[in-house]
């Protein structure tokens, strides 16, 4: 009997805590950061120019870049970044479930992710579009070529499945989709010859050429199919981190819209343009606190990271991934980069 | 102090009094307890996903899909619904299980039996099959054959070409589709013949249970089988075509239209999973023709019956007995390691539903919630099946 008045006491004490328990404190992803040390940052499992490790574990590419800019804001290192690496299956439950505090990991910004499953865009950092890769020997040249039973890999969870949906209903051409789970089953089989292109972003096909066994007997067709403009996500419902996020961002643009750089940015900060105080957050200026940030958040990022430009060469330019910055380009330089002011 | 003494001890006089209570109340406060932390948790999950503003439920089953599937049973088309892009990959799953398991079973028993024979060279042979098969991991088995498949079959361009109607390159083999007419009767046909020998069977059993008389059953049925389907295909008019595949060319692009196409990963993936999962079956079967007594044998030689009546009567119904339950594991083993099909693009469940419909509606919870339970509704149903079929095979004591 004994046992039993015992269930029932432990049974009251249970009902009372699990009913009392309801609501629990909203925790700022801004402070904790700053409490932690470190950012908390998903990246892709490895894409040659926007996030991959090297043999020693060091993580470089431009969507990296923009986990260092946050670090830097934040915590004033840029070193200070713990990276995961995400599937794109993966990376958006990730987010959702706070293993990561920012996805920069070549994402597609579109209206079903921002606005139905709890994440938030923060801008641009990478205009891509998506293309076709085919063998050069099969004489293919537009994509007005392809005709019924073309054979097309790729790999899932991304917006890739239903462009090519799309392409290929309006253009009225029937197709098989080979879809594998990882980008580089998909490039070995393509590699073999299962299908007769193989379809991505732009910028991924011109990275995974390089993993072929004969880069040179592909071709990129000259169409883009659809709209990808890449760029960092954060959970829904936290304004502060979400500005942090953003304002990193575009100070990191808005610095080679100034000429502003890692090498020269010392000498910037007594410069009288007053535009440039604000992007190097010289004395008097106010977007540091603004931001609940240091003062020096904005110095931090170029100092660190360097400015979009410099990004963009070390990662894309240098390695021969994407020389040309087609609409990467500053806007005031034919391209269709264009941030808000930092002001 | 004295009121409350006084009501636990009519409480305790009420509980010896009703026994039922004191076993039922614990087992009752054990499920309420769990339905409680079950039910808090979600609620919790439901309140935080909310408060992220993240949808939840099961209304996006009826939304458009809009992605294309490359293999499918029944139509699908980028315009379908999330449903029946479940349902593809649903059926999917259940083709390439209902393949493995059919072929693991046939090799298992060939190799088990080998296993046992007396010429070493077969046995040992059968021994390395097992031991090197069982012995890699499945997903490396997959990759493996998968890659082997696509190296080993010929361009596009160039296709292996079998009796002139059967295609085989990278991109699938190309088989003639069958086209019917008055198909219906064929199935007429069918169930007509399998009740005439299940008749059949009735009355011969009687006769010999009545007079000791055997009839040939074997024979008969085969024989009763043909003239039924032979008469209702000629009174029906029953018709068979064939629409060869037609190779299509355009600028390097090579199809074939027209047959039906296999594609290469459900012959890597059928194929490897049988292989994988047959020499488990093997050990099986070893195991239930090695734990019958050798009396048993001998004891049916001394009363007269032949070799085959030996192997049918005695020694396959005792070995089913002890193969049945481990080959049932072996059968829901290889339904769930189908899952390993997203590796090489084989447009499974797990690929189709919990893969791409997952990404396209963020539904986590949901759609890994319905995947589990397709899962397990697939494990339960086979199990239940190999448990009745065990049964009917299984001692009855009277």
């Amino acid at each position: 009997m004994k046992i039993i008045k015992l269930m029932i006491s432990m049974f009251a004490v249970f009902l009372i805590t699990a009913c009392g328990n309801q609501t629990t404190k909203k925790t700022s992803t801004l402070d904790t950061t700053k409490k932690q040390g470190f950012v908390k940052c998903g990246v892709s499992q490895g894409l040659p120019g926007f996030s991959n490790a090297d043999a020693g574990g060091n993580w470089t590419g431009i969507d990296v870049d923009v986990c260092r800019a946050v670090a830097a804001a934040v915590l004033g290192d840029a070193t200070k970044v713990k990276y995961t690496p995400l599937s794109a299956k993966e990376r958006f439950t990730a987010l959702q479930a706070g293993d990561i505090d920012v996805l920069s990991r070549n994402t597609t910004w579109t209206l079903e992710r921002d606005a139905a499953i709890g994440l938030e865009f923060v801008g641009v950092n990478f205009y891509d579009g998506q293309g076709f890769m085919v063998r050069s020997s099969s004489g293919i040249k537009s994509v007005k070529d392809f005709k019924n039973g073309t054979k097309v890999c790729t790999n899932t969870g991304t917006t890739t499945e239903l462009n090519m949906a799309d392409f290929f209903k309006a253009a009225g051409v029937t197709y098989e989709p080979v879809v594998f789970e990882k980008a580089d089953e998909v490039v070995q089989a393509y590699d073999a010859g299962r299908c007769d292109t193989y379809t991505t972003d732009k910028s991924g096909l011109a990275a995974q050429r390089t993993k072929m066994s004969k880069p040179d007997d592909h071709i990129v067709l000259p169409e883009t199919i659809s709209k990808e403009p890449l760029g960092p996500v954060v959970r829904e419902g936290d304004g502060d981190w979400a500005d942090v996020v953003r304002w990193s961002l575009n100070v990191w643009i808005e610095a080679e819209e100034y000429g502003v750089n890692s090498s020269n940015i010392d000498s910037m900060m007594d410069s009288k343009n007053p535009a440039i105080q604000r992007i190097v957050g010289a004395e008097g200026t106010k977007n540091g606190a603004a931001l609940n940030l240091d003062q020096k958040w904005s110095y931090n990022i170029i100092k660190q990271v360097g400015n979009y430009a410099e990004s963009y060469k070390r990662n894309l330019a240098d390695t021969g991934i994407m020389p040309d910055r087609g609409p990467n380009a500053l806007w005031t330089k034919g391209g269709i980069l264009y941030v808000p002011p930092v002001r | 102090m004295k009121i409350l003494s006084k009501t636990l001890n009519k409480i305790n006089i009420f509980l010896e009094n009703n026994p039922k209570i004191t076993i039922y109340f614990p087992q009752f406060l054990i499920i309420l307890v769990l339905t409680i932390i079950i039910s808090y948790f979600s609620l919790n999950a439901s309140t935080n996903m909310a408060a992220r503003g993240i949808e939840t439920g099961f209304a996006f089953l009826k939304n458009k899909a809009s992605f294309d599937i490359q293999f499918s049973l029944i139509e699908f088309d980028s315009n379908d619904s999330y449903a029946r892009a479940y349902l593809v990959g649903l059926l999917n799953t259940l083709l390439v299980s209902g393949i493995g398991i059919f072929f693991a079973t046939v090799i298992g028993f060939f190799v088990g039996i080998i296993r046992l024979s007396t010429n070493i060279l077969a046995s040992k042979v059968a021994e390395a099959y097992i031991e090197i098969f069982r012995n890699i991991p499945l997903l490396l088995q997959i990759f493996f054959w998968y890659f082997a498949v696509l190296r080993l079959l010929p361009s596009s361009e160039n296709s292996l070409i079998l009796f002139d109607f059967v295609f085989a390159n990278i991109k699938g083999i190309y088989v003639p589709r069958f086209v019917w007419t008055n198909f219906n009767f064929l199935t007429y046909g069918l169930v007509v013949s399998i009740l005439a020998i299940y008749i059949f069977r009735f009355y011969s059993k009687k006769k010999q249970d009545l007079t000791g008389v055997q009839v040939p059953t074997f024979t008969t049925s085969l024989i009763i089988f043909v003239v039924i389907n032979l008469l209702f295909i000629i009174i029906g008019n029953v018709g068979l075509s064939l629409t060869y595949p037609v190779l299509e060319t355009n600028r390097g692009i090579h199809n074939y239209s027209g047959g039906v196409s296999v594609i290469p990963e459900l012959i890597a993936l059928a194929f490897s999973l049988s292989l994988y999962t047959s020499t488990f079956i093997a050990e099986c079967v070893r195991a239930g023709i090695l734990g019958i007594d050798k009396g048993q044998k001998e004891a049916a030689a001394s009363i007269g019956l032949s070799k085959s009546q030996i192997l049918k009567l005695i020694v396959i119904p005792q070995a089913l007995r002890i193969i049945i339950p481990p080959v049932t594991n072996q059968y829901l083993n290889l339904t769930k390691n189908s899952s390993l099909a997203a590796a090489i693009a084989y447009p499974d469940i797990v690929l189709v539903f919990a893969g791409t419909a997952l990404m396209q509606t963020g539904k986590a919870i949901e759609i890994v919630s319905i995947t589990m339970l397709t899962y397990l509704t697939l494990s339960i149903s086979i199990s239940l099946f190999m448990n009745w079929y065990n049964k009917k095979n299984s001692l009855t004591e009277r």
